[in-house]
């Protein structure tokens, strides 16, 4: 499927995100040129492409971090406009994992965790605080719980914004290169919370260059380039066989 | 032997040495260790060897403190016993003298809730309450009219009580306004956002002194025939509302501080924008700002001073008026002296305090 065809051929209730003939301009600039992409629920979808190729902010119009001006986008039943309620109600299920990090400087590790639960979802304190462990645990950071965020490294930091996001009990994850700014040894913490993550079935769109990841986990993988989907496939046939021209020029130059 | 532990590097526990360096070795390297440093310390030193023994003497040995104003005429050394022989009147302007002790009071709890205040373990929400209890009392203090206590109408409330009056409320007031016109002005509703930026501008482009003078003499014309607003409140409306627009433009320096990544991180999670600006925002672009806020805020403190233009007599006026009296006239250092140093004593603490506050944020 490439980003002219217009209309998702298949129809099934397992659909979490559609995404309809999608445009966004910034000023002049066509930043999203037609895109249209359907998840379904427990997918995991690896979107790739060079910088400036609208990746990034295709996931941040699926929680409106970004307005789009042309084209549909609903996530879990529910269409994303301008409406507040609706786009509160889907942030609820989305959460994201910036690059980076993002964490609250002035509150602890337990505090940034346990803020969403209480504020957002009503959670009494004492249950958001038990959630909030349960999660630093998974994430293998719960001795760090009453320190602040400007106390962990970076890849600590990273394990936390996972954790902080999966407090929520979100339905969908979105991932904008979540190792990037990372040191290589720090790389692999992350990624491996994120393969346990897919593991327990969570619907995942991340963006990212860690090709490894792509191939072990991802269900479809996506190259964009000048705001449009340029090839989308599995990854074996996206890694083996790539179709397009500027698939394997990009291809080429990122794996070694 | 040194223990191996998280600071030691590879075993080896070194320590930086241990240098003394004796007084005039200290006074060779930073004093005299050129030819421009040294004349400039020389300079300095001869500047006040002229200066700091005149006033020394002047100020100390040769003053009187308690004395009489013949006695003062007759001396050459600093006449401070301006201060005792007038000090009922700095300090409490037209207050009825017999009643005096009640502003006092008033003063002391003002002063004892503040530092009460201070402690960020009593910033609990039994803290407003305390607060509004102190400060009903102090108006009862002040105006009477209750529990026995004869009434003092408020044209002859002055001196270091109206000060303080003026100053505190002005701060209190302005700050969460000024907060709210920083948020109004980033808002992305047209009408909200023209309406801060009028208010703060046009605030901003005349001199608080004009605004009194408007306020005294202006507003009175738009009230309806009889309606006559308390002049000490016209005077604390526009110090509120003088302040308050400062106070919005440094607080909006703080919020274009604040990264996006967080507030899209506030959002990210669901919260809305009370929530994202009271829990996220707000927290950390306040604390940012504190400097220049405390600084306006103590700006404001003196500017009370100003209320002399609509003949209110906060402490500066009362002054001057003691002053004026043909027996007490031309001491007018000591006096001023004093007055300042009443005025030091409240902006220090305030810078202090301010300083003390960004310590503990910062941990």
């Amino acid at each position: 499927m490439t980003g002219e065809t217009c209309k998702t051929s298949r129809s099934s209730e397992d659909k979490i995100i559609e995404i309809d003939c999608l445009h966004k301009w910034f000023g002049d600039l066509h930043v999203l040129n037609g895109i249209s992409l359907t998840v379904f629920r427990g997918e995991r979808i690896v979107i790739c492409g060079p910088s400036g190729s609208g990746k990034s902010t295709l996931i941040r119009c699926i929680n409106r971090l970004e307005e789009h001006q042309k084209g549909r986008i609903m996530v879990d039943g529910i269409e994303l406009t301008g409406n507040l309620k609706n786009i509160e109600k889907i942030r609820e299920e989305v959460g994201m994992v910036f690059q980076h990090f993002n964490l609250f400087p002035h509150l602890t590790i337990l505090e940034n965790l346990a803020l969403g639960p209480i504020w957002v979802r009503k959670v009494p304190k004492k249950e958001a605080e038990e959630t909030a462990m349960y999660y630093l645990e998974k994430v293998h950071i719960a001795e760090q719980a009453k320190k602040y965020p400007g106390q962990l490294s970076g890849g600590q930091q990273q394990r936390v914004a996972i954790a902080r996001s999966l407090c929520m009990k979100p339905k969908i994850m979105l991932f904008d290169e979540p190792t990037s700014a990372l040191d290589p040894e720090m790389v692999k913490e992350v990624l491996d919370v994120m393969i346990n993550l897919a593991e327990e079935g969570m619907t995942m769109i991340v963006v990212s260059h860690e090709m490894g990841f792509a191939k072990s986990v991802a269900h479809r993988v996506l190259f964009m380039d000048f705001g449009q989907i340029v090839e989308e496939n599995t990854p074996q046939v996206f890694f083996d066989c790539p179709q397009h021209d500027r698939t394997k020029l990009f291809l080429s130059q990122i794996l070694h | 032997m040194v223990k191996p532990g998280k600071n030691s590097i590879q075993g080896e526990g070194l320590r930086a040495p241990v240098i003394r360096i004796g007084l005039l070795q200290w006074a060779k390297t930073n004093l005299f260790n050129g030819v421009l440093n040294s004349i400039l310390t020389i300079a300095t030193l001869f500047l006040l060897y002229k200066v700091v023994p005149p006033f020394v003497r002047w100020a100390f040995i040769d003053s009187l403190w308690f004395s009489s104003a013949e006695q003062c005429r007759a001396g050459s050394g600093a006449c401070w016993s301006i201060i005792p022989a007038n000090i009922r009147f700095i300090i409490f302007g037209f207050y009825p003298h017999e009643l005096h002790w009640r502003p006092l009071v008033a003063m002391i709890m003002l002063v004892a809730l503040l530092f009460y205040s201070k402690n960020r373990d009593h910033w609990r929400p039994s803290l407003g309450y305390i607060w509004i209890a102190g400060l009903s009392t102090m108006g009862i203090l002040m105006r009477g009219g209750l529990f026995g206590l004869t009434p003092v109408d408020s044209d002859k409330w002055g001196g270091l009580p109206l000060t303080l009056m003026l100053s505190f409320f002005g701060m209190f007031a302005a700050y969460p306004l000024g907060v709210l016109l920083a948020l109004g002005r980033r808002s992305k509703m047209p009408a909200v956002k023209t309406i801060c930026v009028l208010y703060i501008e046009l605030i901003r482009g005349v001199p608080l002194i004009s605004l009194l003078f408007m306020s005294a003499v202006l507003f009175p014309l738009f009230f309806p025939e009889g309606l006559t607003v308390n002049k000490i409140i016209r005077a604390q409306a526009a110090i509120i509302l003088f302040t308050a627009a400062y106070i919005a433009e440094v607080v909006r320096g703080g919020l274009q501080a604040i990264t996006r990544g967080q507030y899209e991180a506030a959002e990210s999670l669901g919260l809305n924008y009370v929530q994202k600006m009271r829990l996220i925002v707000l927290p950390q672009a306040l604390k940012i700002v504190i400097p220049p806020t405390v600084g306006i805020l103590i700006s404001a403190f003196k500017d009370t001073s100003l209320v002399v233009i609509i003949a209110l007599y906060d402490v500066l006026k009362t002054t001057k008026s003691a002053l004026a009296n043909p027996s007490w006239m031309g001491f007018s250092p000591e006096a001023y002296l004093f007055v300042a140093l009443i005025y030091f004593v409240c902006c220090f603490s305030m810078s202090n305090y301010s300083r003390r506050l960004e310590k503990e944020l910062h941990t």
